[in-house]
């Protein structure tokens, strides 16, 4: 028997008559599989992007920095690499334009030339090879945002610490800088030689400094690093090749695609479950036919084969449109994306990231689809005699059990080869079954709730709209649950968002510090000070800062240390500059975890106090030793207790706090905080300061705040893009439901007008039971966010709870309309037509 | 040549926690060529019988055999084998797929054996019925009495040993069953085939060689042979 051939055949001519339909209901299956292709393409897009672009990146073949002036020692060494060379020294300070007098603390970057490699573009052009001629007149190239924000023109002047340069240019796009990075830090561009001028680099400034190094093509950039390694780890030189840019802004970014895929996987999920439900929905209909072809000789296999190539080859060509619409997607992505790239993306069809979501699309609705279909294997021919015959496909099914594994074990696979990390996975698959659940479980508690409270003397289209959730084979917690999940992405989103915004929010009460001053000298504490009085602003903190190194951590060195990488003690506690205050209590945002406030000891040695989380990822213990060196002194510490930081107080924190009478000798710069009660007090103290202590910076907390909100708003954009998905996926899920019930509907329908219903009265109905649908979906959706809300308030943020009502039931209120719209036009048929005309074309 | 043959055939069905007994020990024996006629008012057993003799349930004791194949030990897929190879039926309801044409609900006997020239041979037979026009036409578009002869060419397709008929005039109008049933005698006397009628119609079950009364899942009387046994 060439039974192939023949099964083929058969699942075609039976689904001429349902195409369209079932079409639909694939379609579910479309956006999460776009989705998915969008993101790997984009992924794959940016990792080319990245690897041709690397150079551009880091704007040099080799790029050394530090946090001192390099060792004069080394300089010999250094002179002789590579072709050209350029140096740069970058710090933070308040920046004043001219003539508007407008300050802002921006990030000064004084360079000798510019950049070897990666577009640098300034306006107007010539500006940027200007600035790199060191022999034209001095000038400051300007952020583009630093511009717009202060109204400052080309020509204008920029006061830099105690240096006034004409502003020869704005900036718009420098190598390795993304549109973040300049919102956070608009940069200031100087020319390298009025750096001393500024009066900014002085002991105990936080300064950055850089040499970038361009090579002959073909210079084996890594060996030359290599064989200077040593050299530079003992000058705390740091370096970078064009390799490692490549590969730590490539992982970045692969990390980003990679958890951006596991939404758009989940956006698959639901669609799946969809083709489930609908699935499920058109195999009950097509039981009698199965009991036929039974009867006809047909074996179980064969009837289960015939619905599979069906529901397989539909799966295939969702899949294809999927694809199709993913590869279009992705063009977009760079743009919903754009401000946290580092490179240009040029877009091109990913043959891989189209493969791979072909694949994974059409496995996962092929196998949702089996859990339905199965049951086909024992429709019993029996059915053909008594069409109440239901007892075959009752009963557990061994097959089913297996089926919903492989399915699990797939989900598992596919987190696990986004992640790499099986913890991650175990959690996403946990997440996802909690969430799943959860979901069910408020849909059918919610169900359950207004089936029991509905009011009883309600008229009969309410009660006949309710009844219809509960109705033989209905889909209610399939919709519930798809559609929720798109509603709790956005209401969580929105919940974090609000607290997020929320809590910096705090900063702008009236009693709180909203200005930062720092790098204030110890000879110009009073002075500072007395220009604050001077303003009538209060002084509301003083903290000293001193800088120093690890030198030893139990007596061994940091450099044995380092390279007994089994201790897993990270780099960067060993390398760092530790910036530390001292006092002999805690403040009000810490708390003590053990041990006992800063203290000298018995043994003169003292016991500091460090950050709990530093203690955990250190690997070090109470009463172990920490050797420093402050600023060219030893100074020998016991660990005498841990603190844990309330970072949501706006208080500048330390990691290592020492007890008074040890570092007051030391050379160190103090932080004010003040507060200023309208922008009009702010712009004028940051005037006076610019004035009379240029090297003294001031972090204006509301400027933060409206920097955040950006940032804010552009990750929630991609997050809404995303969760963009689950709820088309959750609406186009309930369209192909609506559809593929239609038929079970039309015949109520027609009974129902048949015994005297007018269409105005089945209209009402359809609304009463979609729009209810829709509003149990949106419940079940917002009442997980809160929840997940509240917990990440209270676990993750450790801040206060609120709750935006009005909002919540704006999303409500849109999803609930959404969904009785969608059901009304797909019902539109069964409303419009004869209910003859109807049965005949259904027929 | 024994064609069916029916062995103390008993169903019993749990109902309630009580068995419940639906078909009491019985037998027969058809030769290649018979018409038999299975007679009973409604719940008396005859579905059951029927659906026993072609294979569809298991009998809780007795056996089948159709065609000297004995079905009690076969699995359902291997009981399917046996019906596409050795049974034709027709329904009541006609039970035509509603989603094949004419022509198509009649190959796909043929197609599932893998017949070669299944086409022309299910033309052929639409011919016969009087539909080769209608062979492109679904189900929903033909009327009663040209389902029930679409289906009377299914049932043929496959030449089968045993053709079970269930109720095949009940959903027709008088004149439209007096031309289905002289069809189905006139195909059944043509292809040899030995015909299990199951009816309520006392004149359709005349017009068998023996009849077979059930009542309460027992055999009440037999009439027209003398293999008949209770």
């Amino acid at each position: 028997m060439n039974n192939t051939s023949w099964l083929f055949r058969m699942a075609w001519r039976d689904s001429r008559r349902s195409r369209a339909r079932l079409l639909l209901f694939m379609a579910s299956i479309v956006l999460g599989i776009a989705a998915l292709v969008g993101i790997n393409s984009f992924g794959d897009n940016l990792a080319r992007s990245i690897n041709s672009q690397a150079r551009e990146l880091l704007g040099a073949d080799l790029v050394l920095s530090a946090n001192q002036p390099f060792d004069a020692k080394l300089e010999p060494a250094l002179s002789r690499l590579g072709t050209a060379r350029t140096r740069e020294v970058s710090f933070a300070s308040l920046v004043q334009f001219r003539p508007g007098r407008g300050t802002r603390l921006a990030q000064v970057r004084a360079r000798d030339g510019g950049f070897f490699y990666g577009a640098w573009e300034t306006e107007p052009k010539a500006a940027a090879r200007r600035f790199a001629d060191t022999t034209a007149a001095p000038g400051a190239l300007v952020d583009d945002v630093l511009m717009t924000q202060f109204g400052a023109k080309i020509g204008d002047s920029v006061q830099v610490g105690n240096v006034v340069l004409p502003i020869i240019g704005r900036v718009l796009k420098t190598p390795g800088q993304s549109g973040i990075t300049s919102a956070v830090a608009p940069t200031v561009f100087l020319p390298l030689k009025e750096v001393t001028a500024t009066g900014l680099v002085q002991r105990g400034s936080r300064v950055r400094y850089t040499r970038s190094y361009q090579f002959a093509p073909g210079a084996d950039v890594a060996a030359t690093v290599k064989a200077l390694q040593a050299r530079l780890d003992a000058a705390d030189i740091d370096t970078d090749t064009v390799a490692e840019r490549q590969r730590s802004t490539g992982r970045a970014f692969a990390d980003l695609t990679r958890y951006l895929s596991l939404v758009a996987f989940v956006a698959l999920l639901l669609g799946c479950v969809g083709v489930a439900s609908a699935v499920n929905l058109y195999v009950r209909e097509k039981l009698a036919a199965v009991a036929v072809l039974r009867c006809l000789g047909a074996s179980g296999r064969q009837a289960l084969l015939i619905y599979l190539i069906q529901t397989a080859g539909l799966g295939f060509i969702g899949a294809v449109l999927g694809a199709a619409l993913g590869a279009a997607v992705q063009t977009l992505l760079p743009r919903v994306l754009g401000d946290f790239l580092p490179v240009d993306i040029t877009v091109s069809v990913s043959w891989g990231a189209i493969g791979t979501g072909l694949l994974t699309g059409l496995l996962m609705a092929v196998l949702f689809a089996l859990l339905p279909l199965l049951s086909i294997r024992r429709v019993s021919p029996l059915r053909v005699l008594r069409t109440a015959f239901e007892d075959d496909t009752a009963g557990p099914d061994p097959v089913r059990g297996i089926v919903i594994g492989i399915i699990g074990l797939f989900i598992l696979a596919f987190a696990y080869g986004q992640t790499r990390d099986w913890k991650l996975t175990l959690g996403f698959g946990a997440g996802l079954l909690a969430a799943f659940g959860a979901l069910a479980g408020l849909g059918r508690l919610l169900m359950g709730a207004v089936r029991r409270f509905f009011p009883a003397g309600w008229g009969y289209v309410w009660r006949q709209g309710l009844a219809n959730l509960y109705r033989p084979q209905n889909q209610t917690l399939t919709l519930v649950t798809s559609i929720g999940l798109g509603t709790f992405l956005l209401a969580t989103l929105f919940l974090t968002q609000a607290m997020l915004l929320g809590r910096v929010q705090i900063a702008e009460q009236k009693s709180a510090a909203n200005l930062v001053l720092f790098d204030i000298q110890p000879e110009q504490r009073a002075g500072v000070e007395a220009l604050l009085t001077a303003q009538q602003l209060p002084v509301l903190q003083r903290v000293p800062i001193v800088t120093m190194r690890l030198t030893a951590i139990n007596g061994t060195s940091v450099s044995v240390i380092k390279k007994d990488t089994a201790r897993g003690i990270p780099a960067w506690a060993l390398t760092r500059e530790y910036r530390v205050t001292y006092r002999d209590s805690l403040n009000s945002s810490e708390k003590l975890v053990a041990g006992t406030a800063p203290v000298i000891g018995p043994d003169k040695i003292p016991r500091i106090s460090v950050e709990s989380g530093y203690l955990e990822r250190t690997k070090l213990h109470l009463g172990d030793t920490l050797d420093f060196n402050v600023q060219g002194l030893p100074q020998r510490t016991i660990i005498g207790s841990t603190r844990e930081i309330d970072r949501s107080r706006v208080q500048p924190s330390f990691l290592v706090i020492f007890p008074a009478g040890v570092l007051e000798g030391a050379p160190q710069f103090q932080v004010v905080l003040t507060h200023t009660p309208n922008t009009a007090a702010l712009a004028a103290v940051q005037q006076q300061l610019v004035q009379r202590f240029p090297n003294v910076s001031a972090i204006d907390l509301g400027l933060i705040l409206t920097t955040l909100n950006d940032i804010v708003d552009k990750i929630s954009f991609v997050i809404r893009f995303m969760a963009g998905f689950s709820i088309l996926t959750g609406l186009l899920v309930l369209s192909s439901s609506v559809v593929i019930s239609r038929y079970q509907r039309v015949r109520e329908s027609v009974l129902l007008r048949t015994l005297g219903a007018s269409r105005r009265q089945i209209l009402r109905i359809t609304l009463v039971e979609y729009g209810l649908l829709g509003l149990l979906a949106a419940l079940a959706g917002i009442g997980l966010a809160v929840l997940a809300a509240w917990a990440l308030a209270v676990w993750v943020f450790e801040a206060s709870f609120g709750l935006a009502v009005l909002p919540l039931l704006g999303l409500a209120a849109l999803v609930t309309v959404l969904t009785a719209g969608i059901g009304l036009f797909n019902s539109r048929d069964v409303l419009r037509r004869s209910p003859l005309e109807v049965l005949r074309a259904e027929g | 040549m024994s064609i069916l043959r029916v062995e103390n055939l008993t169903k019993t069905y749990p109902s309630a926690g009580q068995p419940l007994t639906v078909l009491h020990a019985v037998s027969f024996d058809l030769q290649a060529g018979d018409t038999f006629a299975i007679v009973g008012p409604s719940g008396s057993g005859k579905t059951t019988l029927l659906g026993l003799c072609a294979g569809l349930d298991r009998a809780t004791s007795g056996s089948v055999w159709v065609n000297g194949i004995q079905l009690d030990n076969l699995s359902e897929d291997q009981r399917a084998a046996v019906r596409n190879e050795h049974v034709g039926f027709i329904f009541q309801n006609f039970q035509l797929l509603p989603t094949l044409t004419a022509l198509e609900n009649v190959l796909v006997p043929l197609e599932l054996r893998g017949q070669r020239g299944a086409t022309r041979t299910a033309l052929d037979l639409l011919d016969r019925v009087g539909l080769a026009a209608r062979a492109g036409h679904y189900p929903a578009q033909l009327s009663g009495g040209e389902q029930q002869r679409v289906s009377l060419a299914r049932a043929f397709a496959n030449r089968p040993a045993v053709l079970f008929a269930d109720e095949p005039t009940g959903n027709l109008d008088p004149d439209t069953s007096e031309r289905v049933v002289n069809l189905l005698f006139e195909l059944n006397r043509e292809a040899g085939t030995t015909l299990v009628l199951v009816t309520h119609d006392l004149e359709l079950a005349a017009k068998t060689q023996r009849t077979l009364r059930l009542r309460g899942g027992k055999v009440v009387e037999v009439s027209g042979m003398n293999e008949i046994i209770n």
